[in-house]
C-alpha cells in the first residue's frame, strides 16, 4: 500500500526557518516577513520550488527566514544571481529581496537589465531611503538634506523614484505597498506572484533607527486616508476618508490634478478610471507626492509579454529540433576533415 | 607580365625542404585572415603539421594604408613536429607599404618578400612613412625581392564579372593566396569548395575570387615567374593516423566545455560579456544551442559571473569566461562561488595588461590574479591551456574539478591561443571516463555543508528537491549546518578546510613529468601555457647539441601537481620563462623555496625560439 494523504495546507508559520530574525526591533521588516509568509500560505506555494535570493543590507537577510530555497548572495548582484537560477530553471519561483542602496545604488545595473529582459521574477524592493546595515549613510532615494553620517550638512544630490525607474526602463509590473499594510500587502503581492514576468514591487519600509518617520507624512493614521490612494484596474481613482476626493486627468496640460466630488461641478463621472495597461497614467500616478497629491499604492502597472526564460528556452527547444539528434561527435567533426592515413 | 625578368623553370624542378614560414600583411580590409585561414586548411590537408598566428588591429576598420591597420597571418608548416609559429619569416606577402614596413624586420636574411607593387602608390607610401619608394631604391637587396602588380593583375583577372573596381580590389588576396599555393604545389579545390559555400547565392563574387585565385596560380605555372621566387616541395609530416580538422583555442576550449557537461551529466549555463580576446567564446557557445547550452549575454562582467553562480546554485554548471579586466570585475562574486562551495567555471582569456592594456596582444600576466587574487584566504584551483588543441582536454578538466570539489576552477588560457590554430586529431567524445554528478536527494540526516570525506566537498541540492530546502550565503557559514556564524574558532575551521578541499586536488591530477628530457640534471626549463611551443623546440633543439637541459610543462598551476617541488629539486637551476615579469618564478620559489629565475618579455608577441635557446646557452655557460 502507498496511498499518499493530500498534503496539509501550510499555514503562514510553515514559511518561517527556526532562525532567531534578527532585524531591530521595531524594523518595518518583520511585518514584511509576516506579510510575505502570508502570501505564501494563501497562493498554497510549494515551498521546494521557491527560492529567495537577496544581495547584501538589512533586508538581504531575508531568505534565513524562509523555509525554502535562499541564497544570499553579494551587494547590488541579486537580480543576476536570480536571473541565473531562473534561466537554469524556469521551474522554480524565484524572489528577490533588497533594499534601496543593494537594488537601486550598487545594484542599479542588475535591477533595470532584470526588469527590462522580463525575466519571471518577484523583486521586492524595501525602500526605507537609507542605509541600514553600514549604520546610517543616505541612499540614493534620501530625500534632499538628509543628514547622516556621510552628510552631515544635508545630502545635496536628487533622489531617484524607484517606480519610476522600473516603469522608465520597461518593466511589465509595477506596484508599490507599505510595510504596515497588512491586508494591502499580501494582495499586491499575490498580483505579483500571479504575473508572468519581471514584478517589480516598492514597499515602503520604516527603518526605527536611522530613518524613523520616513513615511508618516502619508502613512500616519491620522492622515493616511488623506495621503493615499489605492488604485484599481477598472476603477476611479478616488481616495480620502469617505472617498470623496479624486484624480482627474487635465488633458490640455497632460497631467494629474486633485478634485473633489461636488465642488466646482465635479462629479464621479470626471474622475480618471485606473487603467492597469497605461504606461502613461501609471508614470503620472508613480510621480505623485504629498502634500499636494496621495502617493498612490497598488498596482500602478501591469502587461501581458512573453518572459526572457521562456524565449530563451524556445530557442533552445528550436534549435534542438532542427539539429535532429544532437551528436557532440558530429560538432567535433563539423567543417573541414581530413584524414590522415 | 612580371615587372622582374621572368625565367624558364619545368614544373617538377622544386626545392625540396623541410619546413617554411610565411606571413600574409595587408591592410585590415585586405582580408589576410581569411588568406591565412585558406592557406593553414590546404596546409593541413597536404599532410603538414603546422602552427599559426594570427596578428590583427585593435581598430576595427583602421584608416587604410596605415601601419596601425596592418593586419597579418603567420603560418608555419612542414614536414617534422611544429611547435611554433616560427621565429623568422621564409616569406613575407605584403600587399601594402604599410605592411612591408612594419613586418620586414621579421623577414630572414635573403627570405623572399612578394609585394604589390601596383600598391606602392605615393599616397600609400607617405602614410607608412616611406620618403622613397623601397621596392626601386635597392633598399630591399638584402632580400630576393618579388615585384608583382597584383592590383592590376587582379582587376584584369576578373573583369568578366562586371565587379566595381572596389569590389574587384576585395579579390586581391586570393590572387596573392594563388601565387603562393603554386609556389608550394598547392591544391586549390578546397579553397574553391569554400569560397563557394561562403558566397552563396552571390555567384560573381566567388566567382570572381576563384578567378583571381586561378589567375595568381596560372601567373606562376606559365613560367612568368621571376628567378627570385622559388618553388617548394614539402613531404608531408609523419603524423599519427585519423581524422583531422583544424582547431583553435576558442574552438577547442568550447568543445571541451560541452563534453566535459556531458561526461558530467549536466546542462551549460554560459553567461559572459564581450571583451577582446574572449568573446569568440561566447560566439561559439552560443551556435551550440541544440545541445541545450543555455548562453546569456549579461549586462556587465559581474552580472555574468553573478548569473553563472546564479545558474549552478539551481543545478546547472554555470560558466563564465572573459578577459583580465573583466575577471577582475568577477572576483568578488568568484568569493562567494568559493565561500557557498558552488561549481563555476572561470575561462580567463589573458591579453597583456594593466588596465584596458592592449587587447589584442598576448601576455600571460594574470597568474598572480587567478591564484591570489580575491579578498580574504579564497583558494581555488587554477588550470592552464598550452595550446590551440590542449583546450579540449583542460576544458572537461576544469569542469571535472569543480563538479567534484564544489568549488570555482579558473582555466588561464590567452590572446595567442585563443586565435592560433593548429591541427588536431579529432576525439570521440566517449574518450573521456564520465563523472556523472550525483545531486543529493536524500534528506536523511542532511545538512548543506556536511563534506564528502575524500573530497571534502559539500553536497550539491538542486532547488525544486523535496525536503532539502536550505539558505547558503556569503557571510560565514557554520561547518555543518551553514547558518550564519561569527563564532572565531568556526571561521578557522571553515578556512582550513576551504583550503585543505583544494589542496587536496593535487591528488587527484597526474604527477608531473618531464615534456622534454628526464628528471635530474643541469637545468630544466618550466613553463606553463602557450608557451609550450618554443619552449619544447628549444628545449629539443639544445638537447640535439648535447646539452643537458629538460622541458617541464604545468597543466596545473594551482594546486601544483604533488611531485613538483622533489622534481625541480633534482636540477641544478630552474629557469622560469614568462610572458609576464615573473608570476610562476615567485609561486614556484614561495612553494619550494628555491632559487628559480626568471626570463621575461611583455612584447605582446610569443617567445622566439631563438630567443629561449641563447637563455638557456646563457644559463648553462654561467
Amino acid at each position: 500500500m502507498n496511498v499518499q494523504s493530500p498534503p496539509e495546507k501550510l499555514k503562514a508559520r510553515d514559511y518561517a526557518t527556526d532562525q532567531e530574525v534578527r532585524w531591530c526591533p521595531g524594523c518595518g521588516d518583520y511585518a514584511i516577513l509576516k506579510g510575505v509568509q502570508n502570501t505564501l500560505a494563501q497562493l498554497e506555494a510549494d515551498p521546494k520550488n521557491t527560492v529567495f535570493v537577496s544581495g547584501i543590507g538589512c533586508a538581504a537577510r531575508f531568505p534565513y527566514y524562509m523555509e525554502t530555497y535562499g541564497f544570499h548572495t553579494i551587494h547590488g548582484r541579486s537580480p543576476a544571481v536570480a536571473s541565473g537560477v531562473k534561466l537554469a530553471n524556469p521551474e522554480l519561483d524565484v524572489w528577490v529581496v533588497g533594499g534601496d542602496g543593494d537594488m537601486l545604488s550598487i545594484g542599479g545595473n542588475h535591477t533595470m537589465h532584470a526588469i527590462r529582459r522580463n525575466v519571471d521574477l518577484q523583486i521586492l524592493l524595501f525602500n526605507n531611503q537609507i542605509y541600514g546595515l553600514t549604520k546610517g549613510q543616505y541612499s540614493p532615494t534620501s530625500k534632499i538634506g538628509t543628514k547622516s553620517p556621510s552628510t552631515p550638512l544635508g545630502s545635496i544630490d536628487n533622489p531617484v523614484s524607484a517606480a519610476q525607474f522600473a516603469l522608465g526602463v520597461g518593466g511589465t509590473f509595477i506596484a508599490r505597498s507599505s510595510d504596515i499594510l497588512q491586508k494591502h500587502l499580501p494582495e499586491v503581492l499575490k498580483r505579483a506572484y500571479q504575473h508572468k514576468g519581471a514584478s517589480f514591487v516598492e514597499i515602503f519600509q520604516n527603518c526605527i533607527v536611522y530613518n524613523d518617520g520616513a513615511f508618516k507624512h502619508f502613512t500616519e493614521k491620522a492622515i493616511q486616508d488623506e495621503m493615499q490612494i489605492h488604485v484599481e484596474h477598472d476603477q476611479p481613482l478616488l481616495f480620502g476618508e469617505d472617498k470623496q476626493k479624486g484624480l482627474i486627468l487635465n488633458k490640455e496640460e497632460m497631467r494629474l490634478e486633485v478634485a473633489t466630488l461636488g465642488e466646482n461641478g465635479v462629479t464621479i463621472d470626471d474622475i480618471a478610471v485606473h487603467d492597469e495597461t497605461n504606461r502613461g497614467l501609471a508614470t503620472m500616478l508613480a510621480q505623485m507626492d504629498p502634500p499636494n497629491f496621495p502617493v498612490a499604492l497598488g498596482v500602478l502597472y501591469a502587461e501581458a509579454a512573453p518572459t526572457y526564460e521562456s524565449a530563451v528556452h524556445s530557442q533552445i527547444d528550436q534549435a534542438g529540433k532542427d539539429a535532429g539528434e544532437a551528436d557532440i561527435n558530429k560538432l567535433l567533426r563539423r567543417g573541414q576533415t581530413w584524414t590522415v592515413e | 607580365m612580371s615587372e622582374v625578368a621572368a625565367v624558364e623553370r619545368p614544373e617538377d624542378d622544386r626545392t625540396e625542404i623541410e619546413s617554411a614560414v610565411v606571413r600574409f600583411a595587408g591592410d585590415s580590409g585586405d582580408g589576410m585572415q581569411l588568406t591565412g585561414s585558406q592557406f593553414t586548411m590546404t596546409a593541413a590537408i597536404a599532410g603538414h603539421d603546422l602552427a599559426t598566428f594570427p596578428d590583427f588591429p585593435a581598430e576595427i576598420r583602421a584608416p587604410a594604408g596605415t601601419t596601425f591597420g596592418v593586419s597579418a597571418f603567420q603560418i608555419n608548416f612542414g614536414a617534422r613536429k611544429i611547435m611554433t609559429s616560427g621565429d623568422q619569416l621564409d616569406v613575407l606577402v605584403a600587399m601594402n607599404p604599410a605592411a612591408l614596413i612594419t613586418n620586414l624586420a621579421d623577414v630572414k636574411p635573403h627570405g623572399i618578400v612578394i609585394a604589390d607593387s601596383g600598391a606602392f602608390t605615393d599616397r600609400n607610401l607617405a602614410k607608412a612613412g616611406y620618403d622613397e619608394n623601397p621596392l626601386e631604391n635597392g633598399s630591399l637587396d638584402d632580400y630576393r625581392l618579388v615585384k608583382i602588380d597584383m592590383t592590376r593583375l587582379t582587376v584584369e583577372a576578373v573583369k568578366e564579372f562586371g565587379l566595381s573596381n572596389k569590389e574587384a580590389l576585395r579579390s586581391k588576396n586570393m590572387w596573392a593566396l594563388g601565387l603562393v599555393y603554386w609556389m608550394y604545389g598547392r591544391k586549390r579545390q578546397a579553397s574553391v569548395d569554400w569560397l563557394q559555400a561562403k558566397f552563396a547565392g552571390k555567384e560573381d563574387i566567388a566567382n570572381a575570387n576563384i578567378a583571381a585565385m586561378n589567375a595568381g596560380h596560372a601567373f606562376g605555372e606559365t613560367a612568368e615567374m621571376p628567378a627570385e621566387l622559388g618553388t617548394f616541395e614539402v613531404e608531408p609530416a609523419k603524423i599519427e593516423p585519423g581524422l583531422y580538422r583544424t582547431i583553435t583555442g576558442a574552438e577547442s576550449v568550447s568543445l571541451g566545455l560541452l563534453a566535459g557537461s556531458q561526461l558530467a551529466g549536466l546542462k551549460i549555463s554560459f553567461c559572459s560579456y564581450p571583451i577582446t580576446p574572449a568573446s569568440s567564446l561566447l560566439h561559439q557557445l552560443a551556435r551550440m544551442k541544440e545541445f541545450g547550452v543555455v548562453t546569456f549575454q549579461a549586462e556587465d562582467e559581474i552580472a555574468a559571473a553573478a548569473a553563472a553562480i546564479g545558474a549552478s546554485y539551481a543545478g546547472s554548471l554555470g560558466i563564465t569566461s572573459s578577459s583580465g579586466p573583466g575577471i577582475a570585475l568577477k572576483m568578488e562574486a568568484i568569493g562567494l562561488a568559493i565561500a557557498t562551495e558552488l561549481p563555476l567555471v572561470i575561462v580567463n582569456s589573458q591579453r597583456a595588461g594593466p588596465s584596458t592594456g592592449m587587447p589584442t596582444k598576448t601576455e600571460q600576466s594574470d597568474l598572480y590574479q587567478a591564484v591570489y587574487g580575491r579578498n580574504g584566504d579564497a583558494p581555488m584551483p587554477v588550470i592552464s591551456v598550452s595550446t590551440p588543441s590542449d583546450g579540449y582536454e583542460v576544458a572537461i578538466e576544469a569542469v571535472r574539478i569543480a563538479t567534484k570539489y564544489m568549488t570555482p576552477v579558473m582555466v588561464l588560457t590567452d590572446g595567442y591561443i585563443t586565435n592560433a590554430s593548429e591541427p588536431w586529431l579529432i576525439p570521440e567524445s566517449g574518450d573521456n571516463d564520465p563523472f556523472e554528478v550525483q545531486f543529493r536527494t536524500d534528506p536523511e540526516n542532511f545538512q548543506p555543508f556536511m563534506r564528502d570525506d575524500d573530497t571534502l566537498a559539500r553536497p550539491w541540492v538542486k532547488p525544486g528537491t523535496p525536503d532539502l530546502m536550505h539558505r547558503i550565503g556569503g557571510i560565514e557559514r557554520s561547518y555543518d549546518s551553514g547558518h550564519i556564524s561569527y563564532d572565531p574558532e568556526n571561521h578557522q575551521k571553515m578556512t582550513d578546510v576551504r583550503a585543505a578541499k583544494v589542496l587536496g586536488v593535487a591528488n587527484d591530477i597526474p604527477e608531473q613529468e618531464c615534456s622534454v628530457g628526464e628528471a635530474g640534471g643541469k637545468l630544466a626549463v618550466v613553463g606553463w601555457g602557450s608557451t609550450y611551443g618554443p619552449i619544447n623546440r628549444a628545449v629539443s633543439n639544445m638537447r640535439d647539441e648535447g646539452l643537458d637541459v629538460s622541458h617541464i610543462h604545468l597543466r596545473y598551476i594551482w594546486p601544483l601537481p604533488r611531485n613538483l617541488g622533489e622534481l625541480l629539486g633534482s636540477f641544478d637551476k630552474v629557469l622560469v620563462p614568462e610572458m609576464n615579469t615573473g608570476q610562476l618564478k615567485t609561486l614556484l620559489r614561495d612553494q619550494y623555496l628555491l632559487p628559480a629565475e626568471g626570463f621575461n618579455k611583455v612584447n605582446g608577441k610569443p617567445f622566439l625560439i631563438g630567443e629561449l635557446e641563447d637563455a638557456i646557452l646563457d644559463r648553462l655557460e654561467n
